[in-house]
């Protein structure tokens, strides 16, 4: 699904944030990103979203060269991963439903089919009963279920995860980590960013390690 | 093709509520529009009206008859009192060729050279007004051909110069119209393009979320460009309105002056044409002002 050799990530004023980074993530595996801050997580993820270009190397993500992807098909590119951010990202001004109905207005999915995939995403979140509410009336933990359910309702094959649980409790950290391994079950290849190392132990998952933006230890595919 | 069609729709409709939801700045920026689209529109109805005015007056003009030296003052009195009845002739005038020279010394500033010739060189005039009965080009024509086969007259000239440069005065204000039109396109232009930049900067956040999960930059676009045609199209829905309202008010004292004229002209309003080409014109340079705005700001919101 991921395929990265030899990637470098310059930034302006020679900050290097990643350094010929070499990696493999097969369909269908689910893996954590780790390292302190500044070590490259969120560069990787970044680089695999196209929200940045790498520097050098070769990337390819589901089986496109992410170096052959123009501007402007950028946006059918993300059509097949799905996001979700430390910060949430809901709109303030839209309910539950809406945020989470955004990823299919935006691909033109027909307008009869929207419902019934927004409910079963919110279903799958437990929030079934929330999808009038808006973002601010809704808990932390609620927030993220909302961001995961609006990153999963195209049914992506890729899901990436930035610090998911960055702002949340254990408890709900576990939650969280629930969906994540369900998806993982049910064939969603799964690539989190996270320094809770709480959370990498309790998942039993592949871990990438990175320092100063190299790779520098791979637990490589587990079962 | 459904979905398309809906998807615009609910674009459409999504941006009516969200500037209902900022009555204040909708109604700014749409009265600025309305006001500069209604200054050349209302430019373009003085020369219109103008013209139609003056039009009646094309036929209206003067003929001057110039007498042969030979005709004797008592002769051009009698041919004066002839012409007056005929029932094409509203009224005569008689210029003397005394009366002829002292004006043209009057006016020309060539008095000594006149004197100097010792005789008076200019004929006696008849001016002739014919009755607005007979006013139509082709009647006036036939006038000008009977008059000018009369024994006593030399040479006959419908005068018309006056009616031509207005005319011409005319075209200058109407060829300024179209450059102010012009200048105030361009203007309505910015006012909508800076409208959209605030617009679409105040959903920045909206925006980067909305490339995140996959939108295009039609899909973004998609509204702001409707927010421009709405704010243009009522903009000039304003301007016709204003230009009604200005012309309800000037409606009286036109007639009262027209009346004094024995005219039964009123002032006429912007015609279907003109106000198509205005609801038109306010609609695309609305959506042009937002479509380039919305290029050019579009651009530097990037996912962080």
């Amino acid at each position: 699904m991921i395929q990265f050799s030899h990637v470098f990530k310059r930034y302006p004023g020679g900050f290097d944030a990643l350094k010929d980074v070499s990696l493999e993530l097969a369909r269908g595996e689910m893996a954590f990103v780790t390292g302190h801050s500044g070590a490259g997580k969120s560069t990787l993820l970044r680089l695999i979203a196209l929200i940045e270009r790498p520097t050098r190397g070769q990337a390819l993500v589901n089986s496109r060269n992410l170096a052959r992807v123009p501007r402007r098909r950028i946006p059918h590119f993300r059509r097949e991963l799905g996001i979700v951010f430390q910060d949430y990202r809901l709109l303030s001004d839209r309910t539950v439903y809406d945020n989470v109905a955004l990823p299919l207005i935006v691909t033109g999915t027909d307008r009869r089919e929207i419902p019934r995939r927004v409910r079963a995403a919110l279903d799958k979140a437990g929030l079934l009963e929330k999808e009038r509410m808006y973002p601010v009336t809704l808990s932390g933990g609620e927030q993220q279920r909302v961001g995961i359910a609006r990153a999963v309702v195209h049914r992506p094959p890729l899901l990436l995860a930035d610090e998911p649980t960055g702002n949340l409790d254990a408890q709900l950290s576990d939650e969280i980590l629930e969906l994540f391994l369900d998806f993982h079950r049910h064939g969603t290849t799964v690539l989190i960013a996270t320094h809770d190392q709480r959370l990498i132990e309790r998942a039993r998952a592949r871990v990438l390690h990175l320092k100063h933006g190299e790779l520098v230890r791979d637990t490589g595919a587990s079962a | 093709m459904r979905e398309y069609f809906y998807r615009h729709l609910q674009a459409f409709f999504s941006i009516l509520g969200r500037l209902a939801r900022a009555p204040l700045a909708t109604t700014a920026t749409v009265a600025v529009i309305g006001i500069t689209l209604a200054l050349p529109c209302g430019l373009y109805l003085v020369v219109d009206n103008a013209r139609r005015l003056s039009s009646g007056w094309e036929g209206a003009g003067q003929i001057s008859l110039f007498l042969k030296r030979e005709v004797g003052e008592a002769a051009a009195g009698r041919l004066a009192e002839r012409l007056r009845a005929l029932p094409a002739v509203a009224k005569v005038e008689h210029i003397t060729r005394e009366a002829a020279l002292a004006e043209f010394k009057r006016l020309s500033g060539f008095g000594e050279a006149l004197d100097a010739l010792g005789r008076n060189p200019l004929p006696a005039v008849l001016v002739v007004h014919p009755a607005t009965t007979h006013s139509g080009a082709a009647t006036l024509e036939a006038l000008v051909r009977e008059l000018a086969g009369l024994r006593e007259v030399d040479l006959a000239q419908l005068d018309l110069e006056w009616v031509r440069r207005l005319h011409g005065w005319l075209a200058i204000v109407e060829r300024g119209m179209w450059l102010l039109a012009g200048l105030l396109g361009a203007a309505v232009l910015l006012i909508v393009g800076n409208t959209i930049r605030l617009a679409v900067l105040s959903r920045r956040e909206e925006i980067e979320v909305v490339k995140l999960v996959g939108g295009t930059d039609a899909f973004i676009r998609r509204p702001f460009l409707y927010q421009g045609l709405i704010q243009g199209f009522m903009g000039a829905v304003l301007a016709w309105l204003l230009l009604q309202l200005s012309l309800w008010a000037l409606a009286g004292p036109i007639r009262e002056l027209a009346d004094l004229y024995g005219s039964g002209f009123g002032p006429a309003g912007l015609g279907l044409d003109a106000t198509a080409l205005l609801l038109g014109a306010g609609a695309g340079l609305g959506w042009l002002g937002s479509r380039l705005a919305v290029g050019w700001h579009l651009r530097a919101i990037e996912p962080r």
